[in-house]
């Protein structure tokens, strides 16, 4: 299967692209355009009790069943989709944009600068990344700004590395030996130099840093001190409605199953990229 | 043991050392310079500045940073990390009544995963490309890719909703039989297991692979000798560094999960304690935990690397 039309980056080459690229890539969209259009196809408002059943199971009336406190299931999830996708993909371009940044920096200077931006940023990997998330939100409260400023400057490390470990083979190349002989600053060689010869990989890279941001920030939200009440992502829908787990209600396992669509559906789109360089699944 | 190796060592374990060093210095940093008040947070909006003063005074806020941080630190390593401030009890003595639970949860999920993770990721190397290798690879991928929470509240629905094999809630307070202790910790070890070994079958799986593809092993195919005997006799004893080492370091995954499975299964552990007092914001517990936690991981990241050095015969026998 060709498909150019399909594909969100406009390449020169065109993609070939496998049918389970093409679900990840199809499931991810789903919940790119969710995130948008989420709260305005709901049927109902996320807040509202609309069931006398609490935790009910899957009817035509609510098609992913209730919550503990009758509300509709559905457009919870539909609504949770703008906490999980939307303040996941905000840490991650975060994230992604300094650590690429410091990368290329300390690639492109070499030495001392490189040096000590490498150093200070290691004494961060040694931290779990779950342990030093707990640890802000218990020193500055949870809130939005806080998860997302705590998530990116857990995932600038990883994504330091990798930048870095790629700027340097580029930064060596003659091309950009000529380019600084010909007396161009350090930003411009950063800019127009080397970060186009790393451009996929970095996207491949965003991609899989995006899977453990979602994979933290639910799991955050899961243990209660993520996303707070009354707004939702789906980690605190599965929280909320623990209480039906005796009874197999769809309430629990609906928003779990979402999260794991969106992660599942991620991994397999990078997986199946054309040229990709696949990072080893590291720290989540 | 000759002294390149001893020195190898040295270094690594320095290195640790110096990593745990700047971890406290994170901690506390983060935990103390930053403006969330404690004094505020216990006493309350309404709270007199002379109330907060005199509180500040009581819990030695008062004085430099620097000095509080040295004084943390000596009581950290003599085993008097402070007192709760949430019901004024010595911080030791809560973690050590949920540490030997927690270090038996772990212990338990280590024992059961690594034989298991061993066997599939051999297997699947020695098989590489089969069906059976794309199974197990896309198992592994997508437990790695989904939250732990959904792996514990999918075994509790099988086994403890549907089949009523197993308690769902873990933890009796009383044990007396094995079997019992078995039963109601099968959940919580299981889910733990799973997510320590998918990551650790990839990584058994991928650092076999590596040794497969070196030009000896070619040597080996060429004389015509079966992919298993290959593996096992030809590939399998110059992995056994990688491999160790993918193990120890896959154990590390252990901290994370456990918070999870604590959690879910309302286990008493060190992690559930640690998540309350996030919760209500109680510091020198918050503290002391993530030194547990972040000590934990980094020891079982320098055993990684030990048995990289250890077990590589060209620093063996120099």
């Amino acid at each position: 299967m060709t498909s150019a039309a399909a594909d969100p980056l406009p390449r020169r080459r065109r993609w070939r692209i496998s049918a389970s690229g093409g679900t990840g890539l199809a499931v991810v969209g789903f919940w790119l355009l969710m995130t948008l259009l989420g709260p305005s196809i709901a049927p109902h408002n996320a807040g509202n009790m609309v069931a006398s059943d609490i935790l009910a199971p899957v009817s035509w009336q609510f098609p992913l069943g209730t919550d503990y406190l009758g509300r509709d299931m559905l457009s919870r999830i539909l609504w949770g989709t703008r906490y999980t996708v939307g303040v996941a993909l905000l840490a991650t371009l975060l994230a992604c944009l300094m650590g690429v940044t410091l990368g290329l920096f300390a690639a492109v200077q070499g030495g001392l600068v490189d040096a000590a931006i490498s150093r200070v940023l290691d004494a961060f990997i040694s931290v779990p990344s779950k342990i030093f998330a707990l640890v802000m939100v218990a020193a500055l409260g949870s809130s939005l700004p806080v998860l997302i400023g705590t998530v990116a400057v857990i995932y600038v490390p990883g994504c330091y590395r990798l930048t870095r470990s790629m700027a340097v083979n580029i930064n060596a190349m003659d091309f950009v030996t000529v380019a600084r002989a010909r007396g161009e600053r350090t930003a411009f060689i950063m800019r127009e130099e080397v970060l186009p010869n790393m451009a996929l990989p970095v996207l491949t890279d965003f991609g899989l840093r995006f899977v453990f941001v979602v994979l933290l920030l639910s799991g955050l939200s899961f243990l209660g001190v993520g996303i707070q009440p009354p707004d939702a992502d789906w980690g605190s829908l599965v929280r909320e409605n623990l209480e039906g787990l005796r009874d197999g209600a769809p309430a629990v396992i609906m928003p779990a199953a979402a999260i794991a669509s969106l992660t599942i559906g991620m991994t397999l789109l990078i997986d199946n990229l054309p040229g990709r360089r696949r990072a080893a699944m590291e720290g989540h | 043991m000759n002294s390149i190796m001893a020195r190898l060592i040295g270094a690594r374990v320095a290195v640790c050392a110096v990593s745990l060093l700047i971890v406290s210095g994170l901690v506390f940093v983060a935990t103390s310079l930053l403006p969330g008040d404690v004094t505020q947070e216990i006493l309350g909006q309404s709270a007199t500045p002379e109330a907060v003063a005199g509180l500040r005074r009581a819990l030695n806020l008062d004085r430099p940073a620097p000095l509080r941080y040295l004084e943390w630190l000596g009581g950290l390593l003599t085993g008097n990390p402070g007192l709760s401030l949430v019901n004024r009890l010595p911080v030791a003595d809560l973690i050590a009544s949920r540490l030997p639970n927690s270090l038996l949860l772990a212990g338990m999920a280590a024992a059961f995963c690594v034989p298991f993770a061993l066997a599939l990721g051999i297997t699947s190397a020695i098989w590489r490309g089969s069906a059976y290798d794309r199974l197990v690879n896309t198992a592994t991928v997508t437990t790695v890719s989904v939250p732990e929470f959904l792996i514990a509240t999918v075994a509790v629905l099988i086994f403890a909703v549907h089949l009523r094999w197993l308690p769902a809630m873990s933890y009796a307070s009383k044990i007396e039989s094995v079997g019992q202790l078995l039963r109601s910790f099968a959940l919580p070890v299981l889910t733990l297991s799973c997510v320590v070994m998918a990551q650790m079958t990839r990584m058994t799986r991928a650092a076999l692979l590596t040794v497969l593809d070196s030009p000896y092993i070619e040597m080996a195919v060429l004389k015509g000798a079966r992919p298993a005997r290959i593996v096992l006799l030809h590939a399998l004893p110059n992995a056994v560094g990688p491999i160790a080492n993918a193990i120890a370091f896959s154990l590390a995954y252990l901290v994370g999960g456990a918070i999870i499975v604590e959690i879910i299964f309302s286990y008493p552990g060190i992690a559930r304690l640690m998540v309350d007092a996030v919760a209500t914001r109680d510091m020198p517990l918050v503290q002391a935990c993530a030194m547990i936690f972040s000590a934990a991981y980094l020891v079982l990241v320098l055993i990684a690397d030990l048995a990289g050095i250890l077990s590589n015969p060209r620093l063996r026998y120099r």
